[in-house]
């Protein structure tokens, strides 16, 4: 059974389908990547995923249909990373933090606290400061660091490597890779296909709002068009 | 087909125009002038929320300037009514243009706050002006009279009042349909894309302003002849809501649908007033918890109002075929290859601490395509808003053709002959193709109110919409002409916006990622076009994510990365160019 | 003018600012949680303060009906919601929320009425009368718009006013009351006498802020209620129901719009139609702090109250247009600072 079962998704803004019936499967603790250009609807289908944007078709989550709201669904597991990262700028990184786990108790959430504190020490530095006044990488550590607060069993992460310097994506990336071993699936949407390709297990190429190849991460780097257009090889 | 809407209007004005002879009870009539008088300002109210997009719960007040000034004319000084409409409707300008002033600059939903707030201080004030009979009002206010005969009756009076509304309704809808119309209509959710194509918004707004002030006095000008005499009451702002909610019932965007709402709510007003305070037991307004309630249940359950729903009913509007243009638009004379047409001298932005454009330089000459291209938050899209004065420099210039200085605002940079695109498109969706693109040719046209409502614009109109169908052929979106825009695929979009730009006759196309969300023939059309227009010694500048597209056209590559110019030259160069290759390409060090 | 008018003014303003300072709190909460422009703010103070008025000659409230009437309505909503997907615990909730509650709530004033209860018990009860409604409407008028604009949320409100404004002339009647104070006498502070309703109007507003600041800052809610004032999206992402931050802002409001009504029914003859004007006020204070900050808002509030009280002296009749026009200088400046969104 898969972990997530995508069937035939639409999306219109307006009378605009943006996303034309998208079809895609991911196992239980992989970590699967969607790479494509600006405007291929990446971001689109993990909103649609995560019921952020409304859309047709199936999802099923764990054999079953996922609930309506996104509340709903993080409730169910399921959380995402959104590519604005969504934080609550002007509370503090403590806060941010304590609200990831707004659904679990409190004990559940003081164990959740400790563990990510070692995980990201940073993090546990500045847990007073305002999430606003972060840097780039901070601010991604700590949108992380509050989807796992709610203990997902499927995170969804849109860009994570967006705006950030090089180092930071791959330091970012490392973390991402490690998560593999506590028990998280990931779908992973990165335009740095090369660093998503890295990490990942499996890989589909998105373009103009569909899915046009997917296989191992293995097979995609070594597919021609892939490289052509994504991998900036020629 | 045998029916049309033109013939269902001529039944209507017949039918209205026979009322009084049919065999009726008098308070109807007294009931369809009260429907006229609303009617009125209801239409303002279409032409100031529905098209302008700002929502006015004070137009009552406007209505109160209207009528005191004739009942303080023709009562103390002698005035006779006739004269009095001039200065009553003068009253309405003037109250409205200062309001307008500072309302216009309110955003959001601070504009309405801003309306109760003066709704509600000009009623208190109607009831404390001594000249104005405080709460007590004036009366004994003279009828209107014509070659002998005064408007006594509510039958005589009836004639003038739908006289005028059928009028004004033909006006507003002339107006609607002409360049200043489109401007208007742009300023409802489109105003961006409007000020780009040189439209004044801030002027934009005060015309519907000062009009929907006019409407409203013209109404409680006709109010106090009809009544002959005024108080506080009817200009409080609970009135002021009843006005809104007969737009919002309408279909705030609708003309006729005013006329439809005024009946409506009033026709229900006067239902409930009678058999409501027998139900309840005690006497009171209470149709204000019925008006309370359809107010919201419209917004949930039927937000474009009821007239939409009329409108579908109804034999759909023949295609009308574009009216014969008589001569064409004047081209600009472009500058010769090689002329630069904007340059960026060290062009800075941060926001707080942040740098997001770091003291970028390069120019676009004419006759050139300069690609801008960098990684996902490089800092395109802010330079890009910089060059077209969406958002002001921090530091550093951006000079266009032979200015001496940075523009101010987008509306000046569109006179310096300069078009743009949007990465997020812009167009109105409600607008046709035909008229979003005509809004591109604005600042080719001149007619202004005035002859839009009198119809002394069409020959101009005509050319106008003969350029803007030239560049819908032009981009390929001729079968498309007349359908909403909002109907079209987002490629198809982009690509009318493309026309969009193309009607201002451009000096230098700004593009920003227009290939995006394209097909690969759409693409090669695309880049064909851009060659032409190179070709014709038009200069381009596009941001762009898609390299193959970039790669293949420009001639010029300017490259960012967190905000600063990390390499320049022309394609073969910059791809050679290891900073390009590490921070572009992308992968992990 | 002499020192005393003005020490007697200055208290009068102070008074009043406190009132209008409570009403400003609760339009900024529901605005910072809903995006709602909580124009209705005023009716539950017209409603608390007839409610008491009515408790204290021993009659039943019409509130407590409209309790009623509201909690059917809500119930309604609900369920022409769950048809579509149909689940008994969720039919249950709503029926306990929206039936069982007001229901109980009409029995208890059924009873209590009669007994001749002391002050504070009639207090109590209108506050559990009035307090509840704030779900209901929220419920029935801007749950099924949550997704409306900024603008349309603001029509609505206006729309709500309307008939609320309505069916308190339908359960009050267009008479107006004036309720027994909490507590009746007053002392002097020096030379001036300070009425003891006046000391509970400024205690309890102290109280509700210091209230406020605790349950925002300390409790897991009311962070939860700040998180979505922050960033609605980003609630969500973390599980924060939008109908449970909304339902809680909007029951606060009503419970402040109570506590309010309350508080200066003592004080004031109110109508069916005071409410409206005593709102607009906290309105003022509230758009001064940009509909954002509390402590800006309670500041203007006193504000306010003193430009009122002041106006009042000085040029009675204009007292209204005065505070009225004082809004718009404001609203330009806070138009220009801040950020204009186009499509909101």
């Amino acid at each position: 059974m898969s972990l997530l079962q995508l069937s035939d998704i639409r999306v219109s803004y307006g009378k605009a389908e943006v996303l034309h019936g998208v079809d895609l499967a991911m196992a239980e603790g992989r970590i699967v990547t969607v790479i494509g250009a600006n405007g291929a609807g990446k971001t689109t289908l993990l909103n649609a995923a995560m019921g952020v944007v409304p859309s047709s078709g199936t999802i099923l989550y764990r054999g079953k249909p996922v609930p309506p709201s996104v509340e709903g669904r993080v409730a169910a597991g399921m959380c995402l990373v959104s590519e604005k990262r969504e934080l609550f700028g002007s509370m503090s990184v403590e806060d941010n933090m304590e609200l990831g786990g707004f659904l679990r108790s409190a004990s559940e959430r003081a164990e959740a606290r400790a563990d990510l504190y070692d995980r990201f020490p940073r993090l546990k530095e500045r847990r007073k400061q305002l999430a606003g006044t972060l840097s780039g990488g901070e601010r991604q550590m700590l949108a992380l660091a509050r989807a796992l607060m709610s203990r997902p069993k499927l995170l969804l992460l849109d860009e994570p490597s967006l705006g950030l310097a090089p180092k930071i994506v791959a330091e970012i990336l490392g973390i991402v890779a490690e998560l593999r071993s506590t028990g998280v699936s990931i779908l992973l949407v990165e335009q740095n296909a090369r660093a998503a390709l890295e990490i990942a297990d499996e890989a589909h190429l998105m373009e103009l709002g569909e899915i046009r190849r997917s296989g191992s991460t293995d097979e995609m780097a070594a597919d021609p068009a892939v490289v052509e257009a994504y991998l900036g090889g020629g | 087909m045998a029916l049309d809407r033109r013939l269902i209007g001529f039944v209507g004005i017949a039918v209205v125009a026979a009322v009084p002879f049919l065999p009726i009870p008098p308070f109807w009539i007294t009931l369809l002038n009260n429907i006229g008088l609303a009617s009125l300002v209801a239409i303002g109210l279409v032409l100031l929320t529905g098209v302008g997009g700002m929502t006015s719960f004070g137009q009552a007040a406007l209505v109160g300037f209207g009528a005191y000034t004739t009942a303080v004319l023709t009562t103390a000084y002698g005035f006779s009514p006739w004269a009095t409409l001039p200065l009553s409707l003068l009253a309405g300008a003037l109250v409205a243009l200062p309001l307008g002033l500072i309302t216009v600059r309110l955003s959001g939903h601070f504009l309405p706050l801003g309306t109760i707030a003066w709704g509600l201080a000009l009623y208190y004030l109607f009831g404390q002006i001594q000249l104005f009979g405080r709460y007590d009002g004036i009366t004994a206010i003279p009828p209107l009279e014509l070659a002998g005969h005064r408007f006594f009756s509510s039958g005589s009076i009836y004639y003038v009042i739908w006289g005028c509304v059928i009028a004004v309704a033909i006006g507003a809808r002339n107006l609607l349909d002409s360049r200043v119309g489109r401007s208007l209509r742009a300023l409802r959710g489109g105003t961006q894309a409007a000020e780009a194509f040189g439209v004044d918004i801030v002027r934009a707004k005060l015309t519907v302003f000062v009009l929907a002030g006019v409407l409203a006095a013209l109404s409680g000008w006709l109010y106090a002849h009809m009544q002959r005499s005024v108080n506080p009451t009817p200009f409080g702002l609970n009135m002021g809501i009843e006005y809104l909610l007969m737009a919002v019932v309408g279909g705030a965007g609708h003309v006729w649908g005013a006329i439809f709402g005024a009946s409506l709510v009033l026709i229900l007003k006067d239902l409930l007033q009678r058999f409501l305070p027998d139900l309840v037991g005690i006497t009171g307004n209470f149709e204000m918890i019925v008006f309370g309630i359809l107010l919201v249940a419209i917004l949930q359950f039927s937000r474009d109002g009821l007239w939409p729903l009329i409108l579908r009913a109804l034999p759909a509007r023949k295609r009308r075929p574009l009216p014969k243009a008589d001569g064409a638009l004047g081209r600009r004379k472009l500058a010769p290859e090689g002329t630069t047409l904007v340059k960026l001298e060290a062009a800075r932005k941060t926001f707080g601490g942040l740098v997001a454009v770091n003291d970028v330089s390069f120019d676009v000459k004419a006759g050139q395509i300069v690609g801008l291209i960098g990684p996902n938050g490089a800092g395109k899209s802010t330079t890009f808003n910089l060059i077209t004065a969406i958002s002001p420099l921090s530091g550093g210039k951006v000079i266009f053709g032979d200015a001496t200085a940075s523009a101010k605002s987008p509306r000046e940079v569109a006179r310096h002959g300069i078009a743009r695109t949007f990465q997020h498109a812009k167009v109105l969706p409600e607008m046709t193709v035909l008229e979003n693109v005509a809004l591109g040719a604005h600042l080719r046209g001149r007619s202004g109110v005035v002859r839009s409502v009198l119809r002394l614009d069409r020959a101009e109109e005509a050319i106008l919409l003969a350029e803007a169908e030239t560049q819908i052929a032009r981009v390929g979106l001729a079968d498309y002409r007349d359908r909403p825009a909002g109907d079209l695929a987002l490629g198809q979009i982009r690509i009318l916006e493309i026309a969009r730009a193309l009607s201002l006759d451009p000096a230098l196309l700004l593009l920003d990622e227009p290939a995006a969300g394209l097909r690969h023939g759409e693409k090669q059309e695309l880049a064909e076009l851009l060659k032409k227009l190179r070709a014709e010694g038009v200069g381009v500048l596009l941001v762009e994510h898609d390299m193959s597209f970039v790669m293949g056209l420009v001639d010029h590559l300017v490259v960012l990365d967190f905000g600063t110019k990390i390499a320049e030259g022309n394609p073969a160069e910059v791809r050679r160019h290891p900073a390009v290759v590490s921070a572009y390409l992308g992968g992990v060090s | 003018m002499e020192f005393t008018i003005l020490a007697f003014l200055v208290q009068d303003g102070v008074t009043n600012g406190a009132i209008y300072a409570l009403l400003g709190l609760a339009l900024v909460l529901v605005f910072a949680v809903t995006r709602v422009i909580f124009i209705p703010q005023g009716e539950f103070v017209a409603y608390g303060a007839l409610t008491l008025a009515f408790l204290d000659v021993g009659r039943m409230p019409g509130t407590a009906m409209l309790l009623v009437v509201f909690g059917i309505a809500a119930f309604l909503f609900d369920l022409v919601e769950t048809r579509l997907r149909p689940g008994l615990p969720a039919l249950a909730r709503s029926a306990a929320i929206n039936l069982v509650l007001p229901f109980a709530i009409y029995t208890a004033a059924l009873f209590i009425v009669p007994t001749e209860p002391n002050a504070f018990v009639k207090a109590l009860l209108t506050i559990v009368i009035v307090a509840p409604m704030g779900l209901y409407v929220y419920r029935i008028a801007y749950r099924p718009l949550s997704d409306a604009t900024v603008l349309v949320l603001l029509i609505t409100s206006v729309g709500v006013h309307l008939a609320m404004m309505g069916l308190g002339l339908a359960f009050f009647g267009a008479e107006g009351f004036r309720a027994r104070p909490l507590t009746a006498g007053s002392f002097s502070v020096g030379f001036m006498p300070v009425a003891a309703q006046a000391v509970w109007i400024y205690g309890v507003t102290i109280a509700a802020m210091v209230g406020l600041y605790f349950f925002f800052e300390k409790t897991l809610l009311g962070k939860a209620l700040r998180a979505t004032a922050v960033n609605r999206l980003g609630a969500r992402l973390v599980g924060v129901r939008t109908q449970l931050t909304g339902g809680t802002a909007f029951v606060l409001a009503a419970t402040i719009g109570a506590v309010s009504g309350v508080l200066i029914a003592p004080i004031t003859t109110v109508y069916y139609d005071t409410g409206f004007l005593i709102g607009l006020k906290g309105f003022v204070a509230a758009i001064i702090a940009g509909l954002s900050s509390f402590p800006v808002t309670a500041l203007a509030a006193i504000g306010v109250g003193l430009v009122e009280a002041l106006a009042s002296f000085y040029a009675s009749n204009f007292k209204e247009i005065i505070v009225f026009t004082l809004i718009i200088p404001v609203l330009i400046w806070r138009s220009l600072t801040t950020d204009h969104h186009e499509d909101d």
